[in-house]
C-alpha cells in the first residue's frame, strides 16, 4: 500500500514539473513572439526621433533626441510637405471613413431588420443573395468599377469611396444572426398595438437593442475603410494632393525621390499608424472580443 | 385570446415594409457591385482600344499567348503573377496555420500556467489592423539594402556578423531583402504571416472553445497526454473552422495587392517578383496613357471563377445544417398541402 502511494505520489509530482517546464518554455516562447511583433513598430517609434544619418550608421533600440528637428522637416520642408501632408490625409480619410461606417452600421441593420421581421415573397431569396454575394472580392469588380464610374464622371469624388458602404452583405449577416438571438417578434407587436410606425420602430427599438452587434461591427468598418488603399487609389486618379487619403501619401513617400530624409520617413510612418494604434490601445479587449466573434471577413 | 387590436394587427400586411427596408441595400449593390461585376464581363469581350465586341480574344490571349508576340508577354505576365500568388499564399499560410494553431492550443490548454494571456493575445492581434500600405512602407525601410547606408535589419544582421563590414570604405556586404527574388519573397510571405496570425489564432481559439469541455475532462480523466487531446479531439473537432479559414485566407490570398504593390524599389514599377493577380489586373485597368479594360477584365473573370468555387467550397463548409433540415420539413409540409388541395378540386391558395 505505501508502495503504491508512493509511486502515485511520484507519478504526481513529475506531472506537475513536467506541466511546469511545459508553461516556462510556453512563456518564454510567447515573449519571443511579442517581441517579433512589437519589433518592427518600435524600431519604427525609435527611428522617428533619430537623425537620418544615424539611422543609416547603425541601429538603436534608445530614442534619439531628434524627434523636434524632423517634425520641423516633414512639417516645413516644401520636398516634403508637397509628398505628405498629415493633416490633409487625416481630414481625408476621416471623412470617408466616417461617413461609410455610418452607412455600413446604419444600412446593415436596416436591412437585417427588414429580412428578420417582415414576411416577404422575395425574403428567402433576397437573404440568399447576400449570402452569395459576400464572397466577391473587390479586386474582382474593380475593372468594371473603375469603368463604370468613369463614364457617370464620378471619378476624383468621394462618392464611389462612401456611398458602396450601404451594400455590406457580411455586415448583414453578422446583424442577422445577431438579430435571431436577441431580438424577439413579439416586441415589434407590441410597439404596432400602442401604435408605432414601422420605421420609427426599427429607429427607437430595435437600434438601441443592436447596440452591441453595431459597436463591433462600426469598429471594424471604421478599421478596414481607414486602412483601404486599393479603392481610394483607384478612384482618385487625378491625384489632387488635397484628396488624398492617407494610405495614398504613405505610397507616395514610396514613389518620391525627394523625401530622403529618413527620420522624417519614419516619422511620416508613425503618425500615420498613430491613429489607429490609439483606437487599438482603448479598444483592443473589445476587438479581440469581436474576431472571435468571426465578426470579421477575409 | 387575442384583443380586437392584435387581430387587426395580423391582418394587415406588412410585406411592403420588409421591401422597404432591404431597398436600399439592394439599389447600393445594384449600381456599385453587380453592375461593375457585369461590366467586367462585357469588359472581358471587348477590344482594348475600340471597345467592340471580339469574343473570346482577351481569353485566348491571356491564357493561351494568342496573337503574336505582346500577347505571348501578356499571357506568360498572367501565369507568373498567378504562380506568385499562389506561391506567396502558401509560404503565409503553412507557418500563419501552424503557429496559429499551436498557439490556439496552448491558450487554451486549462492546466498550463501561463501569465498574461490577455496580454499576448493583444499585441499578437495589434500587426492585423495597422495599415497595410503603411507596413510595406515600414518593412522597405526596414530592409533598406544600400551599401552605404542600409536598412535597421541589415544593420542588426552585421552586429550579429551575419552581414560583413568593410570599416576601411565603410561598407556593407547587404541582404538584398528587397531586389534578391527569393528575399523579397520571403520578406512579404513573413510580412502577411505577421499581419494574419494573430487574427487566425483568434479564431481557432474560438473554435477550440466551442468543443464541448466534457469531452476534454473526459480525456484528462482517462489520463490522455496532450498530444493526444490535440490529435483526437481538438483536431477532428476544429477541422470544419479550419477548413473554412483555410478557404477564406485562399480568397483573400488572390485578393493580396497592397504589400507586393508597394514593396519594391524603382518608383514606378512593380517588382515582377512579386506580381501577384490583383496587380496584374490593376496595373491595365489603371495605366493612365494606354489602359486595358479588355485584358483588366478577362482576366478579373478569370479571378472571379476561382473564387466563386473556393467561395462555394466555403459556404458548403459552414451551412446550417438544423436551417436545411428544417427547410426540408417545411418543403414537405407544403407539398402535402399542395396534394390535399389537388384532391379537392385543384383549387388552390
Amino acid at each position: 500500500m505505501s508502495k503504491m502511494k508512493a509511486v502515485y505520489g511520484d507519478s504526481k509530482g513529475s506531472y506537475t514539473a513536467k506541466l511546469k517546464t511545459k508553461s516556462i518554455i510556453l512563456t518564454v516562447w510567447f515573449i519571443i513572439l511579442t517581441i517579433i511583433c512589437l519589433l518592427p513598430i518600435y524600431i519604427l517609434v525609435v527611428n522617428a526621433t533619430r537623425d537620418s544619418t544615424s539611422i543609416a550608421n547603425g541601429i538603436s533600440f534608445i530614442p534619439g533626441t531628434n524627434l523636434f528637428k524632423n517634425i520641423k522637416k516633414l512639417f516645413g520642408d516644401m520636398n516634403y510637405t508637397q509628398v505628405y501632408n498629415v493633416w490633409i490625409g487625416y481630414k481625408n480619410s476621416f471623412i470617408i471613413t466616417a461617413f461609410s461606417t455610418i452607412f455600413t452600421v446604419f444600412f446593415s441593420a436596416m436591412t437585417a431588420y427588414g429580412i428578420h421581421v417582415y414576411d416577404f415573397k422575395l425574403k428567402e431569396i433576397s437573404y440568399t443573395i447576400i449570402l452569395l454575394v459576400m464572397m466577391v472580392p473587390m479586386q474582382v469588380t474593380s475593372a468594371g468599377f473603375v469603368a463604370f464610374m468613369l463614364k457617370l464622371k464620378l471619378t476624383d469624388t468621394y462618392w464611389p469611396l462612401i456611398l458602396p458602404a450601404i451594400a455590406a452583405p457580411a455586415v448583414v449577416y453578422f446583424m442577422r444572426s445577431y438579430m435571431k438571438s436577441s431580438f424577439p417578434l413579439d416586441i415589434v407587436e407590441a410597439a404596432r398595438i400602442d401604435g408605432c410606425s414601422e420605421f420609427r420602430t426599427f429607429l427607437s427599438i430595435a437600434l438601441p437593442m443592436m447596440k452591441p452587434a453595431i459597436a463591433v461591427q462600426a469598429i471594424f468598418a471604421f478599421i478596414a475603410s481607414w486602412n483601404n488603399f486599393y479603392t481610394p487609389n483607384m478612384i482618385l486618379i487625378s491625384s489632387k494632393f488635397k484628396q488624398k487619403t492617407l494610405p495614398m501619401m504613405v505610397s507616395a513617400i514610396q514613389a518620391s525621390d525627394k523625401f530622403t530624409d529618413y527620420g522624417a520617413i519614419y516619422l511620416a510612418l508613425a503618425l500615420s499608424i498613430l491613429p489607429i494604434i490609439i483606437i487599438y490601445i482603448i479598444l483592443s479587449k473589445f476587438i479581440i472580443a469581436g474576431v472571435a466573434l468571426g465578426g470579421v471577413k477575409e | 385570446m387575442a384583443s380586437a387590436a392584435q387581430r387587426r394587427i395580423k391582418s394587415i400586411s406588412y410585406a411592403k415594409y420588409g421591401y422597404l427596408f432591404i431597398l436600399p441595400f439592394f439599389i447600393v449593390y445594384f449600381f456599385f457591385q453587380l453592375w461593375p461585376l457585369i461590366n467586367t464581363f462585357i469588359l472581358s469581350f471587348t477590344d482594348n482600344k475600340t471597345g467592340e465586341l471580339i469574343g473570346f480574344d482577351n481569353y485566348k490571349t491571356i491564357l493561351a499567348g494568342a496573337g503574336g508576340r505582346a500577347a505571348r508577354n501578356v499571357s506568360k505576365s498572367f501565369y507568373q503573377s498567378f504562380g506568385n500568388t499562389v506561391l506567396l499564399w502558401c509560404g503565409n499560410f503553412i507557418p500563419q496555420i501552424a503557429l496559429s494553431l499551436s498557439l490556439a492550443v496552448w491558450f487554451t490548454e486549462a492546466n498550463l500556467k501561463i501569465p498574461g494571456k490577455g496580454f499576448f493575445k493583444i499585441v499578437m492581434y495589434l500587426p492585423n489592423i495597422i495599415t497595410a500600405a503603411s507596413v510595406a512602407v515600414l518593412f522597405l525601410q526596414l530592409c533598406g539594402e544600400a551599401v552605404n547606408t542600409p536598412g535597421s535589419l541589415n544593420l542588426l544582421l552585421s552586429k550579429i556578423g551575419i552581414v560583413k563590414h568593410d570599416t576601411v570604405s565603410d561598407k556593407y556586404d547587404t541582404i538584398k531583402f528587397i531586389t534578391g527574388t527569393a528575399q523579397a519573397r520571403g520578406v512579404v510571405m513573413f510580412i502577411q504571416t505577421w499581419m494574419w496570425f494573430g487574427n487566425t489564432m483568434i479564431m481557432l481559439m474560438s473554435g477550440i472553445q466551442g468543443i464541448n469541455p466534457s469531452l476534454f475532462e473526459a480525456a484528462s480523466i482517462d489520463g490522455a497526454t496532450s498530444g493526444q487531446v490535440f490529435r483526437k479531439i481538438t483536431l477532428p473537432l476544429l477541422s470544419p473552422i479550419m477548413a473554412y479559414t483555410l478557404v477564406t485566407s485562399m480568397i483573400g490570398g488572390l485578393q493580396m495587392f497592397d504589400i507586393p504593390y508597394l514593396y519594391h524599389k524603382d518608383p514606378n514599377k512593380v517588382n515582377t517578383d512579386l506580381k501577384t493577380v490583383a496587380v496584374y489586373i490593376y496595373e491595365y485597368f489603371h495605366d493612365q496613357t494606354d489602359p486595358k479594360m479588355g485584358y483588366a477584365g478577362a482576366a478579373s473573370v478569370i479571378l472571379f471563377i476561382i473564387t466563386l468555387i473556393l467561395g462555394c467550397i466555403a459556404f458548403y463548409l459552414t451551412r446550417d445544417k438544423d436551417e436545411i433540415a428544417k427547410k426540408k420539413q417545411r418543403k414537405k409540409a407544403a407539398q402535402q398541402l399542395k396534394q390535399q388541395n389537388k384532391q379537392f378540386g385543384g383549387l388552390s391558395l
